[in-house]
């Protein structure tokens, strides 16, 4: 006999003084509980985004359509970001304004190569207002999942109110599982020292969020 | 589960020295002091907590009762997005496999993101044993593997070194390894998880097979779930060409949506945040991004027997927050050491003793770890009755009885060295059943109460030897209540 039909066997045996129950999935599990918390106008619920993005240390701007490529280039500018890669799909104006060297993320790129990168740029899925969260899908405006992690600057754009859910079972809804997803809250983080809170020890250091709104 | 910490006196031995240790108790009482008080104001902010809770209970149950079931759709969810699902009866089974399919990769490197599950079969050692070197890189872990030490807490495996004693690691451990730690290393945190930054990254960017396990994993879409902070597990779980995940059965949840219970009740209960830092998700393999090859090892050892507990079944609904270890007053005071297991504190006393057994006297001194306060309970997200579990594994510790060992029905005889409790048992029962000997006894007992010992004699010595014998109280129960028909009266 072989391990699987040892385990099943063995959880079959173990369930066996049980009673059967036959409720559905649909009807074991109790959902009593809320789908977001609180009632928020959407303005509100934009608000508490950027509060909690900052409340993880998250650097928060907000700015229009046509404002944005400025923006862009003065945070990479002021970060001494000499590179910058480049999701495929992010739309180009994004960067027409930017100074630094952009590299554009191929398979063939290494990951020694991206870590002499300084900054990546990409768009998001979904952001999560009350956990201050981001979500990357791995869209072409996001790029592979290594893009966000070896570079220490990121530069992340969400368009507002678009973009943003309230809770995190709204933002679950919006997502597709067969994707690779990444949940980013607030940049990478440790308190495993004396739990003293230390930013970046693996992946970007900085995360700066820009909520964008149509002009 | 592989044995016991090697060489590991039981409980009561292994806490009383911690509590010796006045570093060690400073170390702790500020940690887990600071988590509980951050936690509770992050719980306040979610006012269907409770809620949220059962529905968690509700979730967890529902899978272990079809877990058969569940387990079948993980595997061809998991294979239909190209991943290699593999089955593994026990530890050294799950070792033999993993080890397997590195050397298939001809790699003899591979880097680990923190997982309990690999831990509890002891993979490092047996990889290291096959020439393959496996290194830790959450920087607790890191702390631990080149301290050469142990995890002593769930969440926060180097809980119990400050940061003097990681700067002296550090130094004089990182170079044997690889990049050695910078000169002039000072003990601030800051510098100390930038020589850790520095000193993993050489590894990462050159990691061909990544090790991991999974908080959680869904059935219907074969998705595996890592919850982090620092980003090495981003590092592990994307980075590598080969992927290979150590999952214990217990992780399935059933559907996609069930991951909005967890998502909210895990971070919170576990390091008090709205949401940790990070979180990777991924179902099979993506093309271009992330590793080509995956595989997915379901883990038992001993997790079928849990099952078969009536009583005991309820630990596998255990999502490893931690938030009852930061509650427990005696693993406050004997940190995660005395425990034995690398599953310590409230969780670990009736975990451990359900996947390896009572056998080792470490294992049949767990229940007894505990003063059942009930504060476990009480913060525990999926609501597992933390003591209820204790007090059933205690009387079977004691007089032994029906119970399955690696799959088959055993009887299991009494553990040694309980000889005391179980005399004390049988008295209490014919106490209980002779109502007239107990209320003399206990007339007797409040009457000379002055002249208790502090400990007990003779057989009795093992027992009180660990305990302080509580005070016998000025006057009987029973004669309270007939006084006063419970304070009714007026009477105190
Ligand atoms: S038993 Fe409950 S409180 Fe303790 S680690 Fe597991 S889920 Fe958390």
């Amino acid at each position: 006999m072989n391990s699987r039909e040892r385990i099943l066997g063995r959880v079959r045996r173990a369930l066996a003084d049980v009673p059967d129950d036959a409720r559905p999935y649909e009807e074991a599990v109790a959902r009593d509980y809320l789908r977001e918390h609180g009632q928020r106008s959407v303005a509100r619920t934009v608000d508490l985004l950027a509060e909690n993005l900052a409340d993880y240390r998250a650097l928060v701007h907000r700015c229009t359509d046509g404002e944005l490529p400025e923006l862009v280039a003065r945070l990479l500018a002021a970060h001494g970001s000499g590179s910058v890669v480049v999701p495929p799909g992010l739309p180009t104006g994004w960067l027409r304004a930017v100074d630094a060297t952009l590299v554009q993320d191929s398979a063939a790129s290494t990951a020694p190569e991206l870590d002499r990168v300084d900054s990546v740029v990409t768009g998001c899925a979904v952001a999560v207002a009350e956990t201050g969260t981001i979500v990357l899908d791995g869209s072409p405006d996001q790029g592979r999942r290594r893009i966000t992690l070896v570079p220490d600057h990121h530069v992340c754009v969400v368009r507002v109110p678009g973009q943003v859910v309230s809770s995190v079972p709204e933002a679950l809804e919006r997502l597709d599982p067969a994707r690779p997803l990444t949940w980013i809250s607030g940049p990478s983080a440790t308190s495993d020292i004396e739990l003293d809170r230390v930013e970046g020890v693996h992946g970007p250091r900085t995360l700066e969020v820009v909520l964008l709104s149509g002009s | 589960m592989s044995g016991t910490f090697v060489g590991m006196p039981a409980f009561p031995v292994a806490a009383r020295q911690a509590v010796g240790n006045e570093t060690l108790r400073g170390n702790l009482r500020h940690a887990t002091h600071t988590i509980r008080d951050k936690r509770a104001r992050a719980v306040a902010e979610l006012d269907d907590w409770a809620a949220l809770r059962e529905a968690g209970k509700q979730i967890k149950d529902h899978t272990l009762r079809h877990l058969d079931r569940y387990l079948v759709q993980v595997e061809e969810a998991v294979t239909a997005a190209g991943g290699t699902v593999h089955w593994a009866a026990d530890a050294d089974e799950a070792n033999e496999i993993v080890a397997r399919l590195v050397e298939e990769t001809g790699e003899s490197e591979v880097v680990k993101v923190k997982s309990m599950a690999t831990q509890e079969i002891a993979l490092n050692e047996a990889l290291e044993a096959r020439g393959i070197h496996a290194y830790e890189t959450d920087l607790a872990e890191l702390i631990v593997q080149l301290g050469k030490d142990r995890p002593s807490h769930i969440l926060v495996p180097a809980i119990h070194r400050n940061r003097g004693e990681i700067r002296d690691i550090f130094r004089s451990e990182m170079s044997e390894w690889g990049r050695p730690a910078p000169e002039g290393l000072t003990d601030t945190p800051a510098e100390l998880a930038e020589a850790a930054r520095l000193h993993l990254r050489e590894k990462f960017l050159r990691a061909k097979v990544g090790i991991s396990g999974a908080n959680f994993v869904v059935a219907e879409t074969g998705t595996l779930v890592v919850v982090e902070s620092e980003g090495n597990g981003r590092m592990c779980l994307t980075l590598p060409e080969t992927l290979i995940s150590v999952v214990g059965i217990e992780k399935i949840v059933p559907r996609w949506q069930d991951l909005e219970v967890f998502l909210q009740t895990l971070p919170r209960s576990s390091t008090a945040e709205r949401m940790n830092p990070y979180t990777s998700m991924w179902t099979g393999t993506t093309g271009e991004d992330g590793p080509r090859t995956f595989h997915l090892v379901l883990l038992d050892n001993g997790r079928t027997d849990t099952l078969a507990d009536e009583v005991g079944r309820q630990a596998l609904r255990c999502i490893r927050c931690s938030a009852c270890l930061n509650v427990c007053p005696v693993y406050e005071r004997a940190g995660g050491h005395a425990y034995g297991s690398v599953y310590p504190g409230p969780i670990g006393a009736i975990l451990s003793p359900q996947l390896r057994g009572t056998k080792s006297e470490i294992d049949a001194s767990l229940p007894y770890a505990s003063s059942l306060c009930g504060a476990c309970y009480e913060v525990c997200p999926v609501a597992i009755d933390i003591p209820e579990v204790l007090v059933h594994l205690r009387e079977r510790v004691v007089q032994g009885g029906p119970a399955v060992r690696g799959g088959n029905r055993v009887v299991l005889k009494p553990a040694k060295g309980h000889a005391a409790e179980r005399a004390a048992m049988r008295a209490a029962q014919w106490a209980f059943t002779h109502p007239g000997a107990l209320r003399t006894g206990q007339r007797l007992a409040s009457r000379t109460r002055r002249l208790h010992p502090r400990t007990l004699p003779g057989p009795g010595r093992a027992w009180s030897g660990t305990r302080d014998l509580p005070a016998v109280p000025a006057e009987p129960f029973r004669d309270w209540w007939q006084r006063t028909r419970g304070g009714k009266d007026g009477a105190k």
